[in-house]
């Protein structure tokens, strides 16, 4: 390590650099005038912080979460009784499309890519991730796409084909009006957002590690980062042309899903579910990236067989790629090549199933602490576990034949989302969240809360099983009585009062801890990564010094002193690139300065998107203020920053 | 009410509902309630060991020397790495013996179909089910919409069409669901072994009123069967009554006739159900309302307000042209 580090020789002194000569306040005095944003409101829209960004993720991400949840709690009222008529069903079929097209497009990915961004660069030592105004960029897409289409709900043109949109439904005979435009263009944006997001993640854990922390050295949660960010950029082209061929079906008229024309109708369903089943672990293992940490720190110890649970992560991100038809099984294709992905989709509990054993395994050997975190954490194995057991069930094509599209499937997915998802989100936000704010969220509420929602969660979902086997199709605004289904139901929408409740005594607690919370120290939980090696909050330049890293778990091991690494100019903004997979220093990379052009090409384009819908010729027009956006961002700056070396 | 629920919450298989996947009277249901009670065992058995484990791991917080404040946090004892080996060992067997029992219960369902003695094509349309009967002979074909009859015990061919966009056809009694896709031809297979009353509804959504596009289903003994279809064969009966005769001139002369047809009259429409034994069926509109003279004498004055959305539009008829209309309807047994 060392002699790498010394590759990295010592530069001339005509620019200040971090060293032995250069620390403590006089360093972080010149690092805090590079590192942070320009003052004033033009300097907080131009932020390439990923600790911003990351914050403004997982906030809007919060925000439409709520926003689903409302739509929620109207469909379970609307469902709380037989042949209710409480909301009609041209309007539950819009209410069903939001929660579904905002939990999975305009919550669960961005939240997941918000914590990644906000905690991959502390995670593995570095001043910024890579490509930051791309990042910007990115938070700033997805906040366009989601503004669109909830003010396009409110003016009573939102979606109502369902989260999936199968044409022809979705298509321009039976699809009417812009509705179905709105939901693919919105599509457009987040895969915007999320591609833009993946392509920096992977770029900053693959060159930006701290100087020895090798690919065995990183710590699980960013390895699940990895794992799920070339998932997206291998999966999101799949939707981006499904969308593409339906918003050309629908405005210039060609004929890729019309069988009239010798379009294919299943051929949505393919490329919608080539991209739509990976997205589901998207969602799953950076929250089981969550739970190693998690589990790790509160038992006191490493994770137990951390080669077991970086391959098991690897295994489900390539499995995911192979089993999309199992959402196709009642389409009438080939009997015997259903066989195929009964098979690859029962393996799939294989690698999930050595996770689970690996973290009981952990907090086995450990002395399990039960703090809020931990508590979720428990509470995601048990529930969790239900729902990859009823995933084994309907992998099987009789048992699917039965089950699938009904209120079976809708509890397997919830269990599989909010368990396997949300709660270690949940945990993970109370984990962080002194990271975050420099305040400890509270124990009480925060405990209190996670019972109301453990238990509430099982009161709303479990009904819906029997629901399902007791013949209620999933997406119906009503059901008669006297089907047995009256219970279930009423159970469920009970279930989800408590689960809402309990939700906004989170929200509250979070508001109530930023504002007057315990002050936390740099690491409150005395946990072993390189994020709790510096301040709570963080300083915008991160670290001080780069950290030096010869184990897993550094802040374990490294006794009095964290090793660092000196030589970082302080007056501009450079970060020390390692190689890939040994994370030996490399080269010294200048990194780019605060923009407000990113938020300018957004809005240009936006203008383009948006326009599209209503003519295709804003394509043609709406590329030029896009190129000039994207011109004056890219316009090289100062002479002294390219070529630093 | 209340009881009801609980007894549906409660009982896990053999309960009487009219659309339920534990009814059990058809093959192909019959195999889905024993894979899914197999299924049920090994997934319990595997659910009470991971809890079990769990809680033991929790709560034991035993003084263990294999953590940080001992300075030896990557130690693991000597059951680990066994216990890995067998819980993989475990899940791997418990996969394989579930994918061999489904892939034969699959193979088992398919044969259920190998030699139809009936055959139906059914049509889906937003938001009903056009059902023909098909013979080699077309004279002895019949139409009829949103019920099929069957006689127990014979096995069926349905293809699968539709007319608009993908719907599901799924009578959840008798077996799994189909996809009816535009464009393609799927089949299903049917073997119903008990009779009684089931419901059949739409499975995939298919437009505002996916939710009211059910399907009655009656299965009978193979006597009553032909009967009923005897009965399907003859066209509609000749108006007797004055008021019958008018409802009779309205629907054959004005709007009705345009999208409805009535065998044996002059109403020939083909895009919307076919009427010829309306008055015979168990619910109007696609199970959305049951049929009886109130029903009938709502859905013909104002379908829009009982089904929103559906393309039978509301036409403002005039009351004496709504009596007559109904007492017509209320002739096609």
């Amino acid at each position: 390590m060392k002699s790498a580090a010394e590759r990295a020789k010592l530069p001339p002194a005509d620019v200040p650099r971090d060293g032995p000569n250069l620390t403590g306040e006089e360093l972080e005095t010149k690092l805090s005038t590079t590192w942070s944003n320009p003052p004033g409101f033009v300097g907080w829209l131009s932020s390439v912080d990923h600790k911003d960004i990351g914050r403004r993720y997982v906030i809007t991400a919060l925000v439409f979460l709520a926003l689903a949840g409302v739509l929620a709690i109207a469909m379970r009222l609307q469902l709380a009784r037989p042949d209710n008529d409480l909301i009609g069903a041209a309007r539950y079929n819009e209410i069903f499309t939001m929660h579904g097209t905002t939990m999975m497009f305009l919550f669960a990915v961005p939240v997941m890519q918000g914590m990644q961004i906000y905690l991959t660069p502390l995670m593995i030592g570095t001043r910024s991730n890579a490509f930051p105004r791309l990042n910007a960029f990115s938070y700033w897409m997805y906040l366009a796409g989601g503004l669109l289409l909830w003010i396009a709900f409110v003016l009573n043109v939102g979606p109502d084909v369902g989260w999936f949109a199968y044409p022809p439904l979705s298509g321009p005979q039976f699809g009417v009006g812009k509705r179905v435009d709105i939901w693919a263009q919105m599509i457009t944006f987040t895969e915007v957002a999320a591609l833009a997001a993946a392509v920096s993640l992977t770029a900053t854990i693959l060159k930006q590690k701290a100087p020895g922390m090798s690919l065995a050295r990183m710590p699980i949660f960013v390895w699940a980062t990895l794992v799920t960010s070339l998932m997206v950029i291998f999966s999101m082209p799949s939707v981006a042309l499904a969308s593409g061929m339906l918003l050309s079906d629908r405005l210039v008229g060609t004929h890729f899903y019309n069988p009239a024309e010798r379009g294919d109708a299943l051929l949505w369903q393919h490329l919608f579910w080539f991209f739509g089943h990976p997205e589901v672990y998207i969602i799953f293992l950076p929250a089981t990236g969550f739970v190693s940490e998690i589990v790790a720190t509160f038992s006191r110890r490493s994770i137990v067989m951390y080669p077991i649970v970086v391959m098991s992560l690897v295994a489900t991100g390539i499995l995911a790629f192979g089993l999309w038809v199992h959402h196709m099984f009642a389409t009438g294709l080939p009997r015997i090549g259903y066989s195929f992905y009964t098979a690859a989709s029962m393996s799939v509990s294989i690698p999930t199933g050595l996770q689970i054993f690996c973290w009981i395994a952990t907090l086995w050997e450990g002395r399990p602490q039960l703090k809020v975190p931990l508590l979720y954490v428990i509470g995601f194995i048990f529930t969790f576990v239900i729902g990859g057991l009823t995933g084994v069930m309907i992998a099987a094509v009789p048992l699917d034949l039965q089950l699938h599209d009904t209120y079976f499937i809708v509890a397997h997915f919830h269990y599989v989302l909010i368990g396997g998802a949300v709660f270690p989100l949940l945990g993970a936000i109370t984990y962080w969240f002194p990271k975050a704010t420099g305040r400890l969220m509270s124990e009480t509420l925060g405990k209190i809360a996670f019972w109301m929602i453990f238990l509430g969660f099982q009161l709303a979902f479990f009904p819906m099983h029997i629901a399902g086997i007791y013949g209620m199709p999933r997406r119906v605004y009503t059901y008669p009585a006297g089907m047995g289904l009256e219970l279930p139901n009423m159970l469920s929408t009970l279930g989800s009062l408590v689960v809402s409740t309990a939700v906004l005594l989170f929200v509250v607690n979070l508001v109530i801890s930023a504002r007057s919370g315990r002050r936390a120290a740099p690491n409150p939980w005395g946990a072993p990564s390189l994020e709790w090696a510096t301040s709570c909050p963080p300083p915008p330049y991160n670290f001080p010094h780069i950290p030096l890293v010869s184990s897993r778990t550094p802040l374990w091991d490294a006794g009095e002193k964290l090793p660092v690494v000196h030589g970082l100019r302080v007056e501009d903004r450079e970060l020390v690139l390692t190689t890939v997979m040994s994370a030996e220093p490399d080269v010294r990379e200048p990194s780019p300065e605060p923009s407000p052009w990113p938020l300018i090409g957004t809005v240009a384009t936006t203008a383009m998107f948006v326009c599209s819908i209503f003519s295709p010729w804003a394509v043609l027009v709406g590329v030029v203020p896009v190129a000039l956006a994207l011109t004056a961002w890219f316009w090289p700056k100062s002479p002294r920053l390219s070529g630093s070396l | 009410m209340r009881r009801e629920g609980l007894l549906a919450l409660l009982c896990l298989s053999g309960c009487s509902g009219a659309q339920t996947a534990f009814g059990g009277q058809g093959a192909e249901d019959a195999n889905f309630i024993q894979l899914f009670t197999v299924f049920m065992i090994v997934c319990t058995v595997m659910y009470l060991l991971v809890s079990a484990a769990l809680i033991v791991a929790v709560w034991r917080r035993r003084r263990t020397a294999m953590v940080v404040e001992d300075c030896n946090h990557q130690a693991t004892s000597g059951v680990v790495r066994p216990a890995l080996i067998g819980w993989t060992a475990l899940i791997a067997i418990g996969l394989t013996a579930l994918t061999l029992v489904g892939f034969f219960t699959d193979r088992s369902n398919a044969r259920n179909g190998s030699h139809p003695q009936l055959k139906l094509t059914v049509t889906a349309n937003q938001w009903w089910w056009d059902v023909e009967y098909d013979w080699a002979d077309v004279s002895k074909s019949v139409r009829t919409a949103n019920e099929i009859h069957l006689p127990v015990g014979i096995p069926v061919e349905v293809t699968l069409k539709s007319n608009d966009v993908i719907h599901s056809f799924w009578i959840p009694n008798l077996a799994g669901k189909q996809d009816l896709i535009p464009g393609r031809r799927t089949d299903a297979q049917l073997l119903p072994r008990k009779t009684g009353l089931y419901r059949g509804q739409c499975a995939e959504f298919c437009g505002t009123q996916h939710a009211q596009m059910a399907l009655d289903v009656t299965v009978e003994s193979k006597a009553d069967f032909e009967k009923w279809y005897g009965a399907q064969l003859q066209t509609a009966p000749v108006p007797k009554t004055p008021l019958q005769l008018a409802g009779y001139r309205y629907i054959t002369t004005r709007e009705c006739a345009s999208c409805h047809n009535i065998s044996g009259t002059s109403a020939g429409g083909q895009v919307a159900p076919d009427l010829t034994h309306f008055a015979s069926r168990r619910s109007i509109a696609a199970g959305t309302l049951p049929m009886n003279t109130g029903n009938i004498y709502g859905w013909v004055a104002d379908p829009q307000s009982q089904k929103p959305g559906n393309h039978m539009p509301t036409i403002g008829l005039k009351a004496d042209d709504l009596h007559g209309i109904v007492a017509y309807l209320e002739t096609l047994k």
